[in-house]
């Protein structure tokens, strides 16, 4: 079951336009609606309902955790089996980890960490380890970035 | 917040990227409900917001989804390990494949010598194992680990300037 085949023609391509051509308006369902020869209340209705049902997680700004003058990088860690519980809910109290997965690998845990700067980032990943007995927990900035493309076309 | 981060930016902006970097309201008027919150005209909201895509801190606005209803239910992390030297060379190789959302070069460490990370996304497991030989037929590298994500403990945004 994919996209393709739960929503409709409309929520689709709705979806399409608003994951990275939302209109910086006044009236930003209005101008979606003129695009695609709706009105603007059945734009604001669907953009309602995929919020209610979860289709969308949220609107808003994706920004540049460099240019901001942040510091971000993934962690990962040989966590054990017995310890995950903890490690996990040691690691995800911070608000610079946005993103936490296990993997299928015997470098299990990888999350991501953005911080005002690399000695804050690094002070915490050995907090990490003092208090759960993990360590490494490598870090591994990316020092170039050749690709993001996060938005996801629909077919219409 | 210490003040050398953002310097650049006004105590408006910030205000204005810890709201954004949230969720935003949803009515048909969201810019001017975000004004009212500020404090601050609709119009200059708008502005701001334009600027701060043009000057490159905001990279993109709108929405974004639960992948899973995109119908690329398998996601997978791929490491490689290349030669420093072909790294620039082989990470456009991988990044010009269309199923590669994210592709980065994250220098090695000891115990982890892979070097460039991707992220690709397929209809299954074997569809992306798949995917990943020819990404390495590609890009010609021979030494690479998929990692496929089989739990989820936390996903959200960064609130900048809180």
């Amino acid at each position: 079951m994919t996209g393709n085949d739960i929503l409709s023609e409309t929520e689709r391509a709705i979806l399409n336009q608003i994951q990275s051509d939302y209109p910086i308006e006044a009236r930003p369902y209005l101008v979606l609606a003129e695009r695609l020869g709706l009105t603007e209340t059945e734009v604001l209705e669907t953009v309602r309902r995929l919020r209610a049902s979860g289709v969308i997680r949220r609107i808003g700004g994706n920004f540049s955790a460099r240019n901001l003058g942040y510091t971000s990088t993934l962690c990962a860690a040989r966590v054990p089996e017995d310890r995950l519980k903890a490690f996990i809910a040691e690691v995800n109290q911070y608000t610079g980890v946005t993103h936490n997965y296990l993997r299928n690998h015997d470098l299990n845990v990888w999350f991501t960490f953005i911080a005002p700067s690399m000695e804050e980032i690094e002070k915490n990943l050995a907090a990490i380890s003092e208090a759960t007995g993990v360590r490494p927990i490598y870090n591994l900035p990316a020092d170039k970035i050749f690709k993001i493309k996060v938005d996801f076309q629909f077919e219409e | 917040m210490k003040d050398t981060k953002g310097g650049t930016l006004s105590p408006e902006e910030k205000r204005l990227i810890y709201e954004l970097s949230g969720d935003l309201g949803a009515s048909a008027r969201p810019f001017k409900e975000l004004g009212q919150k500020l404090g601050l005209p609709e119009e200059q909201i708008l502005e701001t917001i334009r600027s701060l895509i043009n000057k490159g801190y905001l990279r993109r606005f709108g929405a974004t989804l639960r992948h899973q209803l995109s119908g690329f239910t398998a996601n997978a992390m791929v490491a490689w390990k290349v030669e420093e030297a072909r790294v620039d060379e082989a990470g456009q190789a991988l990044a010009s494949f269309k199923e590669v959302t994210h592709c980065y070069h994250r220098p090695g460490v000891p115990g982890w010598p892979y070097n460039l990370y991707t992220m690709i996304h397929g209809s299954s497991e074997e569809d992306c194992r798949a995917l990943a030989e020819s990404m390495s037929r590609a890009a010609d590298i021979t030494e690479y680990e998929l990692l496929f994500s089989h739990e989820e403990h936390k996903k959200t945004s960064m609130r900048y300037f809180e």
